[in-house]
């Protein structure tokens, strides 16, 4: 990943955490289809709604004929953490207009969060509304592309795991936590070290009392106040 | 090929809830100043959120009880992390990764 934030560039840096979209939109058709819901059920949900874990939570409750304000509210519940993620990432984008804001925050995800602050380090917190939109369409269409591809395999691929594309998700997320680690100046290493730490013992005190979803924005908010504290302290 | 009545309101509610979440911290945050504090806060959402991210894969919910480790993700987790170390190559963590959960499951192990 280099300094450039041009469109073309934006396409380059994606590349690698598509493993992650294909792995995991792969077995979200095998799921949904096994689920018995239709490819046009399964583009809707990655077309429209295009969120990753929540679109899981969404097939299990159709599945059981959960009420629709019982599936608005989980939906909203796991999403809730991107309400954290855009404010964070629209500070880099006040200067461009709203609709390009807007058209930014419609697509962002944990992924593209992730990847753009990986990038600012790199930028001297910069990022570009084409360089965004680049990593945003391209995993977009990706997720699309790998869940429709799954539910067509669906019938054929009875054991996606046997090869390890699951971890493929979880692999991508401890590269972005790592490169997040030695690339942010701004807080250092020590101080990042204390929170994630932090973040990891109120994840798992947490998920034995709550679900696994609240649990994780309650260790995120918590690890947020806790670098707080340690930050004044230093 | 087919769409019930209620699939077509869940995916256009679940998208409409979806994309407010999205969306709609960018037009506030285009429109209001952001006292200091909060932009504090929120330089502690990368590495707090990405951690906890983590931590789903890691640990195993035992509802009521304490939590336990995912053993064959911890195990994946170790070349992934040793990778990334080297490499400094988002690319190979994920390949290593995928990698050594293959032979992981292969021998059964986790």
């Amino acid at each position: 990943m280099g300094p450039s934030l041009t469109f073309r560039a934006g396409v380059h840096d994606v590349l690698p955490t598509v493993f992650g979209y294909i792995g995991v939109g792969l077995a979200f058709g095998i799921v949904a289809h096994t689920s018995h819901l239709s490819l046009l059920v399964v583009a809707g949900l990655s077309f429209i709604v295009y969120a990753g874990s929540a679109q899981f939570i969404i097939t299990s409750m159709l599945l059981l004929h959960d009420p629709l304000s019982a599936i608005f509210i989980s939906t909203f519940l796991v999403n809730s953490r991107m309400i954290l993620m855009s404010t964070s990432l629209a500070q880099y984008f006040r200067h461009e207009s709203l609709t390009r804001n807007l058209l930014i925050g419609s697509l962002v995800t944990d992924e593209t969060f992730a990847l753009a602050m990986n990038k600012q380090n790199k930028t001297n917190g910069k990022l570009s509304f084409a360089w965004q939109s680049a990593a945003n369409v391209v995993a977009y269409l990706v997720w699309g592309i790998a869940t429709i591809v799954g539910a067509v395999l669906g019938g054929l691929i009875t054991n996606p795991e046997r090869f390890g594309f699951d971890f493929a998700l979880t692999a991508m997320f401890i590269g972005l936590v790592y490169l997040q680690l030695i690339s942010d100046r701004h807080l250092g290493l020590s101080l990042q070290l204390m929170v994630m730490l932090f973040v990891a013992l109120v994840y798992y005190f947490m998920i034995g009392i709550m679900s696994q979803n609240f649990a994780l924005l309650v260790a995120t908010v918590a690890g947020c106040l806790f670098g707080m504290e340690m930050k004044k302290c230093r | 090929m087919s769409m019930s009545l209620t699939e077509l309101w869940t995916i256009l509610g679940c998208g409409l809830v979806t994309i407010l979440s999205r969306a709609l911290p960018f037009a506030f945050v285009k429109s209001l100043t952001i006292p200091a504090w909060l932009i504090n806060f929120l330089s502690f959402v990368p590495i707090t959120i990405m951690t906890a991210l983590c931590c789903q894969s890691l640990f195993i919910a035992n509802p009521g009880h304490l939590a336990t480790l995912n053993v064959a993700n911890c195990l994946a987790a170790i070349p992934a992390t040793i990778a990334g170390v080297l490499t400094k190559s988002l690319l190979m963590v994920v390949v290593v990764g995928i990698m050594a959960m293959a032979v992981l499951r292969y021998f059964s192990i986790g």
